[in-house]
């Protein structure tokens, strides 16, 4: 196995989530997508943990940090999600103009 | 973890056809419900790939907190929030999407060229394999420990933000006189079908035959 295969994996997985985030207009789906995002970053972490640092796994170590701020940001942005339904009345993106100026 | 070349190439192949897919349908399907099981596929695929890169571990903790408490947070936001709206059309949306494709299209053109460009400096020592947890856990309380515990008062911090953020402040006045009157259960916020309670017929049923 290659480490450029993982790379490469995790650039499309890059570029899928980025894609997500900037067109999708349910807000869950905007966090689904940052998810993706996080998703990758961990891979591409990985892959280099395994092959160009094999003795100390620093980028093992790296991955678990990011799963723990990854669960943090996805429990606080369903809640910030909730709070703007049920004052709003509305998922849609387009029609949160809050901190608009 | 010692596979055969082959057995890790036609896993390799598989898992990430798997993640591509799943991917794809996270960010393209038009049904939310759709997208958030796909999205509990890409988290098992990516948990595959980790037990390729020889990490256990981390493959356990990804199929723990992303698919078991992430991906099932998501279903429980999906079900609070389940209102069925069709979004007003922009005049211009496919302008954005066909932008947005370009520029994704192009960054992908870019990282791809750079990780094949690049000469990776690959190390040649010993794999740390089975024992990666004991290493692991040594970052963690060596060099790693300032992050460690900040790491722990993130998460406080996130649970304290996400129940004050989430909570019902008051409940609104009509649904509490309504509760007077005929217990019923509904959520404060759409009341939609009232679903009425079996004591409550049974109550009306011992009325009756009180008046009798």
């Amino acid at each position: 196995m290659q480490l450029q295969y993982f790379l490469l994996l995790s650039a499309a997985l890059f570029c899928i989530g980025i894609y997500g985030l900037i067109t999708s207009r349910n807000a869950v789906r905007v966090l689904m997508a940052i998810e993706l995002l996080l998703n990758s970053v961990n891979l591409n972490l990985m892959a280099f943990s395994n092959f160009l640092d094999t003795e100390a796994i620093r980028g093992q170590v790296f991955t678990v940090f990011v799963i723990t701020v990854a669960a943090a940001e996805a429990a606080v942005g369903l809640a910030i999600v909730l709070t703007i339904y049920r004052n709003r009345d509305t998922v849609d993106m387009e029609q949160f103009n809050l901190l608009k100026w | 973890m010692n596979l055969a070349t082959g057995v890790q190439v036609v896993s390799f192949g598989i898992l990430a056809v798997m993640m591509i897919g799943a991917a794809l349908g996270v960010v393209l399907l038009s049904n939310i419900v759709y997208s958030a099981f796909l999205l509990g596929g890409v988290f098992v695929s990516i948990a595959g790939m980790y037990l390729l890169l020889n990490a256990d571990f981390v493959a356990a903790a990804q199929v723990l907190i992303y698919v078991g408490a992430v991906n099932v947070l998501i279903l429980f936001a999906i079900m609070l929030v389940n209102k069925r709206q069709d979004f007003i059309p922009l005049p211009r949306a496919w302008v954005r999407q066909v932008l947005t494709a370009v520029v994704s299209l192009g960054l992908f053109i870019l990282l791809s060229t750079m990780v094949l460009a690049t000469p990776w400096s690959f190390s040649t020592g010993p794999a740390a394999g089975d024992n990666s947890i004991v290493l692991i856990g040594q970052h963690f309380f060596s060099d790693f420990l300032l992050p460690f515990e900040l790491a722990s008062i993130l998460l406080l911090i996130a649970m304290v933000g996400a129940i004050i953020l989430a909570r019902r402040e008051f409940l609104p006045e009509q649904t509490l006189a309504t509760e007077l009157e005929q217990p019923v259960l509904t959520l404060p916020e759409r009341p939609r079908q009232l679903v009425s309670v079996a004591s409550d017929r049974n109550s009306s049923l011992d009325k009756v035959e009180r008046q009798k």
